[in-house]
C-alpha cells in the first residue's frame, strides 16, 4: 500500500525478502501460532487524507468551549496563564521533540544541558539544592515523595493536610496503598492546616506531613511551623508548591521542607484538558540518592570541555530493576523545556510581575466580591484563588454564567460536604478588571434574580 | 553539529534585559507588604536569566543543533520505536479545542474531547482484543503499575491475598520488576531457553499458589515471538494468576496477533512509541491500559462512558484502585495518537506492521556475516546481535556504538536484554527507507572491518561529535545537579 508514513516500494519489498529468503511476508509471521495468528482486518476506522482528517479533527475540537473564546476563572489545579509564544517555537524544533531519552550525551548535549537549566531554575524557585529532570505531574511527584518518605524513615504512616488538592490526594492514596502506607487526613481552620491538630496526630511512626503551597483554598500554610512540627519526630517535610507563587513567596527550601514538588504547568505549559503538564521534584543534598527520575549532571570530557550526562542512574529502574524504589522511565522532558523557555522568557523579573498581579487581582476580586455582599470565608492572605459562598447550587450558577460566555470556578461541594454552595474562583494575570468586575455583577445578579 | 560549545542561559544574562511581554495590571496597585505578612515574602529573588527574546531563541536554537532527532537523522534504538512523528498530530494537538480546555471544566462543554478520547479507546480496544481501555496512566512503566495495581485488587477481591509473586523473564525491560515492586509484590526471574523463549520448564517450577501475575513483552525483547504464547498462558491461568502484556513492542504485531487472543489478561500500550506521540527528549508519553471483562471493575477512577446525554465520567466505581493520575491522562498525547491511527486505518496499521518486520529482517540479514546473531531465527520488528566477536579483538560494543555517532546515526540500545553479551539491539522501524537501511549496514560493516583491522579509530570514537566521551564517574561521585555563579558559594 501507498502511504506517506511508508517509504517500502514493491520493488523494495521484493529486494528484501529476497536478502532474507523468504517468498512472501507471511513467513515471517508463520512463528504466530496459528490458533492466535489475526486473520481478517481490523474493525476500524478507514484512513482519511490529511486535509479530511485536519478538517475532522477541527471540528471535533470546536465541540470544546477553550479558554480563548472564553473568560476562565476555574483553576483548582490547572491555570489560564500568559504563554510567551517563543515556547511554542523552541520546542517545535524536532531536534527536541523528536529525540529521546539522552543516552548518548555526544549528540545529545542540547538536551542534557536544556534540562540541567530546568533542574537550576526549579533550585532556585524552589529554594531546594537541588531538583531532578521532571516527573509525570504534580499529583504522582507529591506521591513519589510519600513513597521516598516512608523508604527512608522506615515508617507506614503520612498525614496529608486536607488543603492538599483532593485529585492529588486520591493518587497519593493509590500509590500509598502499594506500598501499605497508610494515608491520615489533617483538619483544617480556618481554610489552612489546623497546626493543633497537626502535632497531635504527629508520632514516632509518621513518616512525612504533607502540604500544599499555596494549598487548595489559595490560602498560604504556615511552612516554618509544620516542617519544625514533623522534624521533632525526625519525618519528613513535604510540599507541593505551586512553582508561579514561589517568584515571591518564600520557598519551601527557607522553611526547612526536605521534599518541593509541584507542577510547571503555570509555566508556559497549555491546560491541554490536563495533561501532559509537568511535574518537578525537589528535595536536599541528604536525599540526593533516593530521588525518582532522571538527574542530569555537569561533568568533563576527554579534552576538559565541559559537558552534561544523565547521572547518579545506580538509583534508576534500568540499573536497580526489583529494588528500585521508583518504576519513572519516560517523563515530561519536552515540557520541562518548555517550561524552561517560559521562565527564561519571563526571567527574573518577570516571574516576579506575573505572581505579583496573580497577588493583586485576586485581592481585587476578594473585595468586590465582599462589596457586592458575597461571604468570602477562609479569611488572611491567597495567591491565585478564593472561596466564595453563594446562594444555591455552585452548577446552576456556572450554568448561567456560561451562557454569558464565563467559565465558573470549581465546585467545591464536589470534594466537601461542608462547602456545598461554595465555588473556588482563579484570577491569574490573564483577567482583567473588567471581566473581575463583569463576573462579580453577574453572580450578584444571577443570586438575587 | 554545532560545535561550539554554547554557554548557559545564566551566563547569557544581563540585568535589566527582558523577554517577556505582560500587560500592565488594571486593578490598583497595593503594596504586597499589605496583604501578605512579610515572613511569607521571600527576600532573595530567585535567579532565573534576563535575557531577550532573540538570545533566548538563538539560545534553544544552538542547543537543538547540538541534538539529534529523528528528524535529524536515523534512530534505530531497540525497543524505543524510534518512528517518524507525523507534522499533522503536532498542529491537531494545538487545536485551541484541545489545546486550551480545562480538565474541570463542565463534561457538557467538552463533548469533543470527550468524544475523541472514547473513540481512541474503541481503537485500542480492537487493536489489543481486550474489553476495555483506560487513557489514565501517563508512560508505559506506569501502564505497567496501573496494571499490577489492579491484578492486586483482583486477587484480593477473590479473597487471594496471598498471591504476592510476580514473575518476570530475565530478558525483561527493567521497569517490570522495578513496577511490580512499587506496587508491593515479591519478584520471580523465570529463565531464558535456548531459544531465547520463556523456558517453559522454569516456568511450571517457579509458578505456584503465590503467583499473581507473568510479565510478558510479545515478541520480546529480543524481537523473537514466544511460540509456546498459549502454553505460558495456560500454565500461568492454570495456577490462578493473571497474564500481562507489556506492549512496547506492540508494532510488530499489529493485525497479525492481539494480546487479547494470545490469552492475555492486561496490556499497556506505548502510544509515544507504536502509535507516533512524540519521545520529546524523554517525554511526555502515553501508557494506556487494556483489561479483559473480569478486571473492567477495578479500572482507576474515572472510567470514560458513552450516554444517551453524551460522553461522561463515572465515578461511582466501588472496586477501582482508585486514580492513578491527576484528571484523565497525558491527552496532548493521546490526541496525537488518535490523529496517527486515523491517519493510518486498519490497513495502514497493518503495513506498518509489515514493513516494519520486513525492514529488521533485512538489516539482521545483512549483518549476520558480520557480527555474532546470537538467535538465529526470523525476529519481528527488532533484532539482537553480540559484539562478541568484537570484543575478542578489543572493541566493546559501547566502541561500536560510539563509532556509529561518527557515521551521523544515534546508535542502537546497548548491553540489553541482559542475557546477551554485548548485545546491540537494532529496530528500525517502518518509516525507514531501504536506502536509509543500506546506508547504516554499510556503516557497520566498516566498523566490524575497522575493529579487526584499525580498532583504535573504533576505540577511541567519537571523532565528530560536539564533544568526546564525558566522564560519568566523575559526574556521579562529584554530582553538581545546577548551575551555581561562580562568585558565589553554593547554598
Amino acid at each position: 500500500m501507498k502511504h506517506r508514513y511508508l517509504p517500502m516500494t514493491e520493488q523494495d519489498q521484493q529486494e528484501m525478502l529476497k536478502v532474507i529468503g523468504v517468498s512472501s511476508v507471511d513467513e515471517l509471521f508463520e512463528d504466530i501460532p496459528e490458533k492466535v495468528r489475526f486473520k481478517g482486518e481490523l474493525n476500524l476506522k478507514p484512513a482519511k487524507s490529511e486535509s479530511a482528517l485536519l478538517k475532522e479533527l477541527a471540528q471535533l475540537a470546536k465541540q470544546n468551549a477553550n479558554s480563548d473564546e472564553y473568560v476562565s476563572f476555574l483553576g483548582a489545579g490547572v491555570y489560564d496563564h500568559y504563554k510567551p509564544v517563543i515556547v511554542d517555537h523552541v520546542i517545535s524544533r524536532s531536534e527536541f521533540y523528536t529525540a529521546y531519552t539522552p543516552y548518548q550525551p555526544e549528540i545529545s548535549q542540547g538536551e542534557l544541558q536544556a534540562i540541567f537549566e530546568f533542574q537550576t531554575m526549579i533550585a532556585e524557585l524552589t529554594g531546594m539544592d537541588l531538583a531532578n529532570s521532571s516527573m509525570y505531574d504534580g499529583g504522582t511527584a507529591l506521591a513519589e515523595a510519600g513513597m521516598l518518605a516512608a523508604g527512608q524513615t522506615r515508617r507506614k504512616k503520612i498525614l496529608v493536610s486536607d488543603a492538599v488538592h483532593p485529585i492529588a490526594l486520591d493518587v497519593v492514596k493509590t500509590y500509598a496503598y502499594g506500598q501499605s502506607i497508610e494515608v491520615v487526613n489533617v483538619p483544617l481552620k480556618d481554610g489552612v492546616t489546623d497546626l493543633d491538630a497537626l502535632n497531635n496526630l504527629i508520632d514516632n511512626d509518621t513518616a512525612a506531613v504533607m502540604v500544599q503551597y499555596p494549598n487548595f483554598y489559595g490560602r498560604i500554610e504556615n511552612v516554618q511551623a509544620i516542617s519544625d512540627a514533623i522534624h521533632a519526630v525526625k519525618g519528613i517535610s513535604i510540599v507541593s508548591a505551586n512553582p508561579l507563587a514561589l517568584a515571591i513567596l518564600t520557598p519551601p527550601g527557607k522553611m526547612d521542607a526536605d521534599i518541593t514538588v509541584g507542577d510547571a504547568q503555570p509555566f508556559g505549559i497549555p491546560e491541554a484538558f490536563g495533561g501532559p503538564h509537568c511535574g518537578y521534584f525537589a528535595t536536599t543534598k541528604k536525599l540526593m540518592r533516593k530521588v525518582p527520575g532522571r538527574l542530569v549532571g555537569e561533568t568533563v570530557d576527554e579534552d576538559g570541555r565541559r559537558g552534561y550526562v544523565l547521572t547518579l542512574q545506580a538509583r534508576e529502574q534500568h540499573i536497580r530493576r526489583e529494588k528500585a524504589t521508583s518504576n519513572i522511565c519516560s517523563n515530561q522532558a519536552l515540557n520541562a523545556l518548555a517550561a524552561s523557555v517560559a521562565m527564561t522568557a519571563l526571567g527574573k523579573k518577570g516571574v516576579q510581575e506575573m505572581a505579583k498581579q496573580n497577588i493583586l487581582k485576586t485581592h481585587y476580586a476578594k473585595e468586590a466580591f465582599e462589596n457586592a455582599g458575597f461571604e468570602v470565608p477562609f479569611k488572611g492572605p491567597h495567591f491565585n484563588e478564593i472561596v466564595v459562598k453563594v446562594e444555591g447550587s455552585v452548577q446552576a450558577l456556572n450554568d448561567a454564567l456560561f451562557e454569558k460566555n464565563i467559565i465558573g470556578g470549581f465546585d467545591l461541594g464536589k470534594v466537601s460536604p461542608e462547602l456545598e454552595n461554595h465555588i473556588l474562583i482563579a484570577v491569574t494575570e490573564q483577567r482583567t478588571k473588567e471581566e473581575i468586575d463583569a463576573l462579580v455583577q453577574e453572580m450578584g445578579a444571577l443570586q438575587h434574580a | 553539529m554545532h560545535k561550539e560549545n554554547q554557554p548557559l542561559v545564566f551566563e547569557l544574562s544581563k540585568e535589566g534585559r527582558v523577554g517577556y511581554s505582560l500587560s500592565k495590571v488594571d486593578v490598583p496597585e497595593v503594596e504586597l507588604s499589605t496583604i501578605l505578612p512579610s515572613e511569607f515574602i521571600r527576600t532573595e529573588e530567585a535567579e532565573l536569566p534576563e535575557l531577550s527574546e532573540l538570545d533566548i531563541m538563538r539560545h534553544y536554537t544552538a542547543l537543538s543543533r547540538r541534538n539529534h532527532g529523528v528528524d535529524s537523522g536515523f534512530y534505530p534504538l531497540g525497543s524505543c520505536t524510534m518512528k517518524y512523528n507525523p507534522k499533522v498530530n503536532e498542529n491537531v494537538a494545538r487545536f485551541p479545542g484541545f489545546a486550551n480546555i480545562h480538565p474541570l471544566q463542565d463534561e457538557k462543554t467538552v463533548q469533543g474531547a470527550l468524544g475523541l478520547m472514547y473513540d481512541l479507546q474503541q481503537h485500542l480496544i480492537e487493536i489489543t482484543g481486550m474489553a476495555e481501555v483506560t487513557l489514565q496512566p501517563a508512560a508505559g512503566a506506569h501502564g505497567e503499575w496501573t496494571a499490577l495495581m489492579m491484578i492486586r485488587a483482583f486477587h484480593e477481591a477473590n479473597g487471594e491475598t496471598g498471591r504476592t509473586k510476580v514473575i518476570v523473564p530475565d530478558s525483561a525491560h527493567g521497569t517490570n520488576p522495578a513496577s511490580a515492586n512499587v506496587a508491593g509484590f515479591d519478584i520471580v526471574t523465570v529463565k531464558s531457553d535456548e531459544n531465547g523463549l520463556v523456558d517453559l520448564e522454569d516456568l511450571r517450577k517457579v509458578v505456584g499458589p503465590d503467583t499473581a501475575a507473568l510479565m510478558l513483552t510479545n515478541p520480546n525483547t529480543l524481537g523473537l515471538f514466544e511460540e509456546h504464547i498459549l502454553e505460558i498462558a495456560e500454565i500461568i491461568h492454570g495456577v490462578g494468576g493473571k497474564v500481562y502484556y507489556d506492549g512496547a513492542n506492540l508494532n510488530a504485531v499489529m493485525s497479525k496477533a492481539r494480546p487479547g487472543d494470545m490469552g492475555f489478561d492486561c496490556v499497556h500500550l506505548n502510544l509515544h512509541k507504536t502509535f507516533t506521540g512524540p519521545h520529546g527528549g524523554g517525554g511526555p508519553g502515553s501508557g494506556p491500559v487494556g483489561v479483559k471483562e473480569d478486571m473492567i471493575p477495578f479500572l482507576p477512577k474515572p472510567v470514560l462512558v458513552k450516554t444517551e446525554n453524551g460522553y461522561q465520567f463515572d465515578y461511582d466505581r466501588p472496586q477501582s484502585i482508585g486514580r492513578v493520575k491527576p484528571y484523565y491522562g497525558n491527552f496532548g498525547i493521546n490526541v496525537r495518537a488518535y490523529t496517527y491511527i486515523r491517519s493510518m486505518g486498519p490497513d495502514g496499521l497493518k503495513a506498518v506492521t509489515e514493513n516494519a518486520v520486513i525492514n529488521a529482517n533485512y538489516m539482521m540479514r545483512r549483518l549476520q556475516p558480520y557480527y555474532e546473531l546470537p538467535y538465529n531465527r526470523h525476529c519481528k520488528h527488532e533484532f539482537v546481535l553480540s559484539g562478541s566477536r568484537q570484543k575478542k579483538l578489543g572493541v566493546r560494543t559501547l566502541d561500536i556504538a560510539k563509532r556509529l555517532l561518527d557515521f551521523g546515526y544515534h546508535p542502537p540500545t546497548t548491553y540489553f536484554p541482559l542475557n546477551v553479551e554485548e548485545g546491540l539491539m537494532i529496530e528500525p522501524t517502518e518509516t525507514e527507507s531501504k536506502e536509509t537501511l543500506d546506508a547504516f549496514c554499510d556503516a557497520m560493516i566498516q566498523i566490524a572491518k575497522e575493529a579487526e583491522e584499525t580498532p583504535e579509530i573504533v576505540q577511541e570514537a567519537p571523532h565528530t561529535t560536539v564533544i568526546s566521551r564525558l566522564d560519568e564517574t566523575r559526574a556521579a561521585r562529584h554530582p553538581v545537579l545546577k548551575y551555581v555563579k561562580p562568585n558565589e558559594t553554593e547554598r
